[in-house]
């Protein structure tokens, strides 16, 4: 048994109520959409799609480090669940969205239209 | 660390088995690798998601057009409050998940009952959610047409506000008929054919000299493009197909490929909560004839609820970039 059987309700409150918090922001942000955020953008993203993902992100924190314990386990355990899905997630993105975007800019600037 | 100092404290076993060098049983272990490899199967399908948005980025629906629906507020433009609610309702069985767990360390049978069965609950209005949403998207609301071309025109009014097929689309005296396989020459059907005719939106689109045409295109301030009645009229003479509501191959709401991955992603997603349903009814019916309590051991619970807590994790980023971004 390597946990201490202590009651973490606490805890597990105050992340639901983060968590909670954390969603309606966005939804408040995706509702008003505020074109200081909406119409400037950084690394062609709008900033306001960076707060999401960015947002996103820490719910996901908290649900694996909170929900699933994964503040619990060893280290060994967590850094084999984590690093392999962070680097696989970053390197299939970098590799996808770039390819995308090159076929977008061979549909506006050459000859090509539309391509089913 | 640790597995280092079990190697060296007991030589003779650590080909033997039982040790665990990750201090996580076998079933949680494999839990845990299981969630890997499905987090990296719903990030292929989101990655591929991104690549066909990014290769459309000009013509991509924007998803508060999309999801505008509520229950009981009709013709009310409601985008994304039912969709945080489903969220709401998804973390909310996470919550009641990881209590079950809290309370079956502490050996209370009753309380893992208790929140084992609110859990459950909290799944299956999320799945229904998710079914009456699929519902409101297959179903559509205003209607549009597709071009020769395979591009889409949708009809605004003056204000820019959508106007629906229903409200001006004329009645011509023609008769078609769905072509059904009793009356296929060959292997030949078709579904369902849509309420108006293209020559009748047209007649109609004439008569109603208000109306403008709106195209997929996403203009600099992040609207789509809406064309002078002249370039209306032209554009709509290319017209091929009324379309109404989504499926696979058409898509009243814009590009094709946005209602494919709606209905993959978020039917693989719907599909992994049913699942998830499923095992937590069978572990909560072991919870509740005692199987845990004799094992002394309510571990079980701790490996559904990992899965449980997977789902609603893969909802946070399908939410993100399916209704959000």
């Amino acid at each position: 048994m390597s946990h201490e059987h202590v009651s973490n309700t606490k805890r597990i409150w105050t992340v639901f109520g983060l968590l909670s918090v954390i969603t309606i922001v966005e939804v408040i942000f995706g509702i008003i959409k505020p074109d200081v955020l909406h119409m400037n953008s950084f690394m062609a993203m709008s900033l306001l799609n960076w707060l999401f993902i960015i947002l996103t992100l820490v719910k996901a924190y908290f649900i694996v480090w909170a929900f699933m314990h994964m503040e619990g386990e060893k280290s060994t355990l967590k850094n084999a669940v984590v690093l392999p899905v962070i680097f696989l997630v970053l390197y299939l993105l970098f590799i996808l969205l770039t390819e995308g975007n090159y076929i977008y800019e061979v549909f506006k600037n050459s000859t090509i239209k539309w391509n089913f | 660390m640790e597995a280092t100092v079990t190697t060296a404290n007991s030589e003779e076993k650590t080909w033997g088995g039982g040790n665990e060098p990750m201090k996580a049983s076998y079933g949680k272990l494999m839990m845990w690798f299981f969630i890997v490899s499905d987090a990296l199967t719903f990030s292929g399908f989101l990655a591929a998601y991104g690549f066909s948005r990014f290769k459309f980025i000009e013509t991509w629906p924007l998803a508060d057009e999309v999801f505008t629906h509520f229950p009981f507020m009709h013709g009310v433009s409601a985008p994304m409050y039912y969709v945080a609610l489903m969220t709401f309702i998804l973390i909310f069985s996470s919550v009641t998940m990881v209590l079950a767990v809290d309370a079956g360390h502490q050996m209370k049978k009753d309380k893992v009952v208790i929140y084992m069965f609110l859990t459950i609950i909290g799944g299956m209005i999320f799945v229904g959610s998710q079914a009456w949403e699929w519902k409101n998207f297959i179903k559509g609301e205003y209607g549009a047409i597709e071009t020769k071309g395979g591009s889409l025109l949708q009809f605004v009014d003056k204000e820019g506000h959508r106007v629906a097929l229903a409200d001006f689309a004329a009645t011509l005296p023609e008769e078609r008929e769905q072509l059904t396989r009793s009356k296929g020459k060959w292997f030949m059907s078709e579904s369902s054919l849509p309420s108006y005719s293209v020559a009748e939106v047209q007649a109609g689109f004439k008569a109603h000299p208000d109306l403008l045409i709106r195209t997929e295109v996403i203009t600099k301030e992040k609207h789509k493009t809406i064309l002078s009645r002249k370039d209306s009229e032209l554009r709509l003479t290319q017209a091929s197909l009324v379309v109404e509501g989504a499926n696979l191959t058409h898509n009243e709401y814009g590009s094709k490929l946005f209602a494919d991955f709606f209905f993959f992603i978020t039917g693989f997603h719907g599909f992994h909560v049913f699942s998830g349903i499923i095992i937590n009814i069978i572990i909560f019916f072991n919870v509740l004839v005692g199987t845990y309590e004799k094992r002394r051991s309510y571990e079980m619970v701790e490996k559904v609820g990992l899965y449980w807590h997977f789902v609603d994790l893969v909802w946070v980023f399908v939410f993100t970039f399916f209704y959000l971004v």
